[in-house]
């Protein structure tokens, strides 16, 4: 079968596909305890989507979930069209914890590794992987910062990198956790940007966060997510004081939407300007 | 005594075949525990090393009852208990130190048993794999750490993006489709098949040194993996090198010459980067 011919299939499916369909997922971690319950979703293709709901709400298994590193105990995750599994396709940006910043690598090797899944088995990259890898820097703005070891970078840096690196990797879908949480407002914005005009290239972003004071006039879509999904939709749909009040209950929310400031109130949260 | 009575120092000991032979394999395991020996310092696993060492000793000491070869039971015991740690730590998270310090050194005590019975009855020193006897090296064992050596130096080289993207970053490097749960077996394959060739030239007690110290002096100064590995290689060679005629001089044992070179080594080179978290380095193999 020629090129084309995937190529004209692959075509008919993107117009006419969610990216992700997620039918009626129960799962969780361990039996009995579901952490998520009857999530029901679908994500066109270029959507930039919010994921928002406070700690412990499910964000993160959704988005495990949407990998295919943990399987639905009822209903369906299709991703493409697909069952969800692990592949090169989307670009996982999970929380920073657990990375060990004392690991002898530089800025460019970070990035050189999102070329490594597109390789296979005991390739090694080549000239065109090592100029993806700069490009993606040049994008994150961290190219002059190359040759520096990541235990030398601040933290806005440090998520840039992880952000060349899914960019070199050239995915379709991006998941992105929590990836404002903890760093300058003027990544903040950084960060969105660039999402921005992905999306507008076609490419497909999720971002998870419970933090939304800046970010959330930027989403196309928001999932507002509590164990179960509280509401779907357009940010001018979704953002209601109610549905609000239902996902974050005890958590401080400040919500500056449009001309709109919406505050829910609860227990202390982290203030700051955007 | 001029440059010919150095030379001649160095030479001496070369005109006997054992002591060549000796010599060649010590520097061999120096270099392949140093290689491994870098993952084992930036991951954390000297514990599991050190653990391996000793269920491989028990496999000697049973092979040798047995009647089968020393290094069919040290590699079925090691390769065994590698795969088993690496089956506990994916099912039950990082909380395992505890559980295996007490199998292993339940293990290592039953080899010790039994050891004791076998040099009751056969009257042979298996003492020699504690502390380690590099002039006991035979022709075969010279092959074995040889081959042991292109097994695990290819193996490291040929898998060098995949080994790093999955112990660097695991969660994201599963996400995009690698195998880590494979390769972080792989790993501990590769320790295991070190530590086995590694027992008789430096002995159980010392395995872990000669995994940790060269890989942690490189990281003093290296600033990317591969840097760090070739350095270790250089380093843990060295030390044997040196060792090697220390031992043969001094009449010490090789394994503990061997080790305190190294230790030296770790310490000079500590002193000339003045610290920059040397010991944070060092201590961090233990996490």
């Amino acid at each position: 079968m020629g090129s084309g011919v995937v190529a004209v299939e692959r075509a008919a499916r993107a117009t006419t596909m969610p990216v992700i369909q997620v039918e009626g997922l129960t799962t969780g971690y361990r039996r009995g305890e579901p952490v998520l319950r009857n999530v029901r979703f679908a994500v066109e293709r270029g959507a930039l989507v919010g994921v928002l709901g406070p700690n412990g709400s499910g964000k993160s298994t959704l988005f495990r979930a949407l990998l295919g590193l943990l399987p639905p105990w009822e209903g369906r995750v299709l991703v493409e069209g697909q069952p969800a599994r692990p592949n090169p396709d989307i670009a996982y940006i999970p929380q920073r914890e657990t990375i060990d910043w004392d690991f002898p690598v530089t800025v460019f090797d970070v990035a050189l590794m999102g070329r490594y899944p597109r390789l296979g088995l005991f390739r090694r990259p080549g000239k065109a992987d090592r100029e993806l890898a700069l490009w993606a820097l040049e994008q994150v703005g961290l190219v002059d910062q190359r040759d520096r070891l990541i235990a030398e970078l601040s933290g806005g840096q440090r998520q840039r990198v992880f952000l060349a690196r899914a960019l070199a990797q050239e995915p379709e879908l991006f998941l992105l956790d929590e990836p404002v949480s903890g760093v300058d407002a003027p990544t903040q914005h950084f960060v969105f940007e660039l999402l921005e005009r992905l999306c507008r290239q076609g490419k497909t972003a999720l971002v998870a966060t419970h933090d939304l004071s800046c970010v959330a006039q930027r989403f196309d879509r928001v999932l507002l997510l509590n164990r179960e999904v509280i509401a779907y939709g357009p940010p001018q749909e979704v953002f209601t004081e109610a549905l609000l009040h239902r996902t974050f209950q005890s958590h401080l929310l400040l919500l500056r939407y449009g001309d709109r400031v919406i505050v829910v109130e609860g227990e202390d949260g982290d203030e700051r300007s955007c | 005594m001029g440059m010919n009575g150095a030379v001649e120092l160095l030479i001496e000991p070369l005109r006997y075949g054992f002591l060549l032979r000796a010599l060649v394999a010590a520097v061999l395991v120096g270099a392949i525990c140093a290689m491994v020996g870098s993952y084992v310092v930036l991951k954390g696993l000297a514990f599991i090393g050190d653990a391996l060492a000793h269920v491989a000793f028990t496999g000697i000491v049973v092979a040798f009852l047995a009647g089968f070869s020393f290094y069919i039971g040290a590699l079925a015991a090691a390769i065994a208990a590698g795969l088993g740690i690496g089956w506990v730590t994916r099912r039950v998270g990082l909380s395992t130190d505890t559980a295996i310090g007490i199998v292993f050194s339940g293990v290592f005590a039953l080899g010790v048993v039994l050891m004791a019975i076998g040099i009751r009855t056969y009257t042979v020193d298996l003492f020699s794999y504690v502390f380690g006897d590099i002039l006991a090296v035979r022709a075969r064992d010279l092959w074995a750490i040889a081959l042991a050596g292109l097994l695990v130096v290819g193996t490291i080289v040929a898998l060098y993006k995949e080994l790093l993207f999955a112990h660097f970053d695991p969660v994201v490097a599963e996400a995009a489709g690698l195998p880590v749960g494979a390769l972080q077996l792989l790993l501990l394959l590769l320790l295991s098949v070190t530590v086995v060739v590694s027992v008789q030239a430096v002995g159980v007690v010392l395995v872990l040194a000669m995994l940790v110290t060269p890989a942690a002096t490189a990281a003093l100064v290296a600033r990317r993996l591969p840097a760090m590995m070739i350095l270790a290689v250089l380093f843990g060679a060295l030390a044997a090198l040196v060792g090697f005629y220390l031992s043969y001089y001094a009449s010490v044992p090789s394994g503990g010459a061997i080790v305190l070179v190294a230790t030296v080594l770790f310490v000079l080179v500590a002193a000339l980067v003045r610290g920059r978290g040397a010991w944070r380095r060092l201590m961090a193999a233990y996490r």
